[in-house]
């Protein structure tokens, strides 16, 4: 039994380390929809992952997909366990402190949603219970906007989602788009924009580690490329009827 | 229960936390062997080193290990191995950083098991074999061990239920486990009740199973000694 | 190794470790107070009695805490009727719902614990007070239940450091424990190894000082047995 156990047990550590090759390795989160999400049968998909794969194609590189937790997503890239990340990651100073970007691939707006019947709007948001998924541009705009409102961080978008349907959260700050999907869906029906995007300039790339600038110089080239041949715009054209560039 | 789609990824889920907890359990009884050697050695060094080990893991939560093994070990490894001169990248996937965490975790309790089964052995069984000329090892693979084994058996047994259902926490740094298949159905389907109660479930099947298997090797390895007691 | 940020986070991480201590001791507390009366079951001549904490402690015993959080919490929000019911204002914080997820985890590990602490208590000394006309609550309160949390405050010791360990999963549902807290700040600094030793050290801390409270009330509890 216990002969058996170890030798199942020096197979599982001999098989796993994988030493890379030429490949590139992007992680996504899977818990994003419809920029990444995970489906019944257990396949990433989303715009992140067909932007991915066109990227890819375009640089002609044989690429990895995997997922991975936000929070450690960035952790993650620089302890070197993938070279990329393709999950709607936005442009900020800190995080630019820690991985490099690309040119950006979209752009997008925060802006809070609420109950469609409660009267909230985002000058209440001191006060009021506002979820956002942890380590986002959204968490990080409430952290420093309204730092008096309780503010509720999550592991996932979609865990926030739920419990602003269970009536635990005043509203949720997240994405436009990302809500646009959510607020489409049976059970966001009820649930709508609230005065103005809070903030407009968030732009969305590619992250690779802060010391290969090649790579991410690769990827700004490659976006580049599927815009003006037309790739980009078809995929685009599967998730939203307007064009987020 | 509507599962919508979603039970051959659970059953998959299901599978890749059995191998998790076998895996780690499998590493948690050496680790376990050797600290309770460490803590019984006559070396005042390596005694320390044991009741540190054990000592640290008892405070630490198992979440706060794996996640520590999962962003620390890799950064830690692959210095090491640029520092001899290797610049590939080595992968510590989530399943291999999930099996040292718990293995970590869980053998501290194994040394602690160990330790106590050790202290039950007769000292005369050791002078036996040695007045037998067998070696040290010898005397501890043919003597020492099988009677450890037995003794050790159903306190070990009841740190493996422990372990199975701490596999859970590897969800956390994204193995695709049952747990982590459940949170997936449930971002896709909205309906966490049904999905979590449905993981509670199999997890209870998995507990039982594992339990009548504890029970099975109990009874085998007690085979000897019921001629004995009558 | 970047000590500045494990220096600058230590006043976050404390008052981290403060909802966690909470956390524990409030659980802790109503868990034990709900365990008793189910080992009082547990130890009962009439099968139905015994029956009756048996599906409780079977279910959370049997499935790790983490389903259980998450059942409590995002699990009783999915219902209407939850939601509209008198438990609602306690429901919807997430503080409650860990509360109420360990404390029901660590009641099934405690009554199994006071149950075999009960049954240990000799059958001589529950005679005697039956002898001098006790009447069965009496011999409950003045002779079992005493006994028992006397035997079983080792066990039970344990359990509570379990519980703490087990505290770290409330950062899994929005709570700003030691872990929470933890997590946040690496959300900012991108340094996961300098936070989580840091994070775990208090947590080594804490279960130092579980310990030696344990330790201290044994202590004046075995008064009697100390020579001098």
């Amino acid at each position: 039994m216990f002969r058996q156990l170890s030798a199942m047990l020096i197979g599982v550590l001999l098989a796993t380390p994988v030493f890379a090759q030429d490949t590139i390795r992007i992680a996504t989160e899977g818990a994003y929809p419809p920029f990444n999400f995970i489906d019944a049968s257990g396949e990433v998909k989303g715009f992140d992952v067909e932007i991915a794969n066109a990227l890819c194609e375009e640089m002609d590189a044989n690429c990895e997909l995997v997922t991975q937790n936000w929070d450690g997503i960035i952790p993650g890239l620089i302890a070197g366990r993938y070279d990329a990340i393709i999950a709607s990651m936005s442009i900020t100073p800190e995080r630019q402190e820690a991985v490099s970007f690309s040119e950006p691939y979209y752009s997008n707006k925060l802006q809070f949603i609420a109950p469609g019947d409660s009267d909230f709007g985002p000058g209440d948001a001191a006060g009021s219970a506002i979820g956002a998924q942890r380590a986002t541009i959204a968490a990080q705009w409430l952290e420093e906007n309204v730092p008096d409102a309780d503010i509720r961080l999550y592991d996932t978008q979609e865990n926030a989602y739920l419990d602003l349907e269970s009536g635990r959260l005043d509203a949720v700050l997240a994405d436009v788009y990302v809500s646009y999907e959510w607020l489409d869906s049976d059970e966001g029906a009820a649930y709508e924009f609230k005065g103005d995007p809070v903030y407009n300039d968030d732009k969305i790339a590619v992250a690779v580690r802060k010391d290969d600038q090649v790579l991410a110089e690769r990827f700004s080239e490659a976006i580049e490329a599927i815009r003006a041949d037309g790739t980009y715009q078809a995929i685009n054209g599967n998730y939203f009827p307007f064009d987020i560039y | 229960m509507d599962l919508q789609g979603f039970g051959a990824q659970l059953a998959s889920g299901t599978w890749i936390t059995v191998q998790l907890a076998l895996a780690s359990m499998a590493c948690a009884v050496v680790l376990g062997l050797l600290g309770a050697s460490a803590k019984t050695s006559g070396l005042t060094p390596l005694r320390w080193l044991g009741t540190a080990y054990t000592g640290m893991v008892r405070g630490l939560p198992e979440l706060l290990v794996i996640l520590l093994v999962y962003f620390g070990a890799a950064m830690v490894i692959n210095q090491v191995a640029s520092a001899f001169g290797y610049t590939q990248y080595i992968e510590l996937s989530p399943f291999v950083a999930g099996v040292i965490a718990l293995a970590f975790n869980y053998g501290a309790y194994m040394t602690e098991v160990f330790r106590g089964a050790l202290a039950t052995i007769p000292r005369g069984h050791t002078e036996a074999g040695m007045a037998l000329g067998m070696g040290r090892l010898r005397i501890f693979r043919r003597i020492v061990l099988p009677q450890v084994w037995r003794v050790a058996l159903p306190a070990s047994g009841n740190i493996f239920l422990a372990l199975l259902k701490d596999t859970a926490l590897v969800s956390v740094i994204g193995l695709e486990d049952l747990m982590r298949e459940t949170a997936i159905a449930v971002g896709y389907s909205k309906q966490p009740f049904t999905f979590y109660l449905a993981a509670a479930f199999i997890y209870l099947g998995l507990t039982a199973v594992a339990t009548l298997g504890i029970h099975w090797l109990e009874r085998r390895t007690t085979h000897g000694m019921r001629t004995l007691s009558g | 190794m970047n000590w500045q940020v494990m220096i600058d986070s230590f006043p976050a991480l404390a008052e981290g470790a403060l909802i966690t201590l909470e956390l524990v001791v409030i659980s802790g507390i109503l868990g034990v107070l709900l365990a008793v009366p189910m080992a009082m079951a547990r130890v009962s001549p009439r099968p139905w009695l015994r029956a009756l904490p048996l599906a409780h402690i079977y279910f959370f015993r049997g499935t790790p805490l983490l389903v259980q959080i998450y059942l409590v919490y995002y699990g009783l929000g999915q219902f209407e009727a939850v939601r509209d019911s008198v438990l609602w204002p306690y429901l919807r914080e997430a503080y409650w719902c860990a509360i109420i997820a360990f404390t029901l985890n660590t009641s099934a590990y405690t009554a199994e614990i006071l149950r075999g602490a009960i049954q240990s208590v000799p059958r001589g000394e529950v005679e005697a007070a039956e002898t001098v006309g006790m009447s069965p609550a009496l011999i409950w309160r003045r002779i079992r239940l005493p006994r028992a949390f006397r035997i079983a405050l080792p066990a039970y010791s344990n359990e509570v450091i379990l519980m703490l360990k087990g505290s770290a999963l409330a950062s899994t549902i929005t709570l700003m424990d030691l872990t929470g807290v933890a997590r946040t700040i690496i959300a900012r600094t991108y340094t996961p190894v300098e936070l989580f030793l840091a994070a775990g050290l208090l947590y080594v801390v804490l279960a130092f000082l579980i310990l030696g409270g344990f330790r201290l009330v044994e202590r004046r509890l075995n008064r009697h047995l100390q020579p001098g």
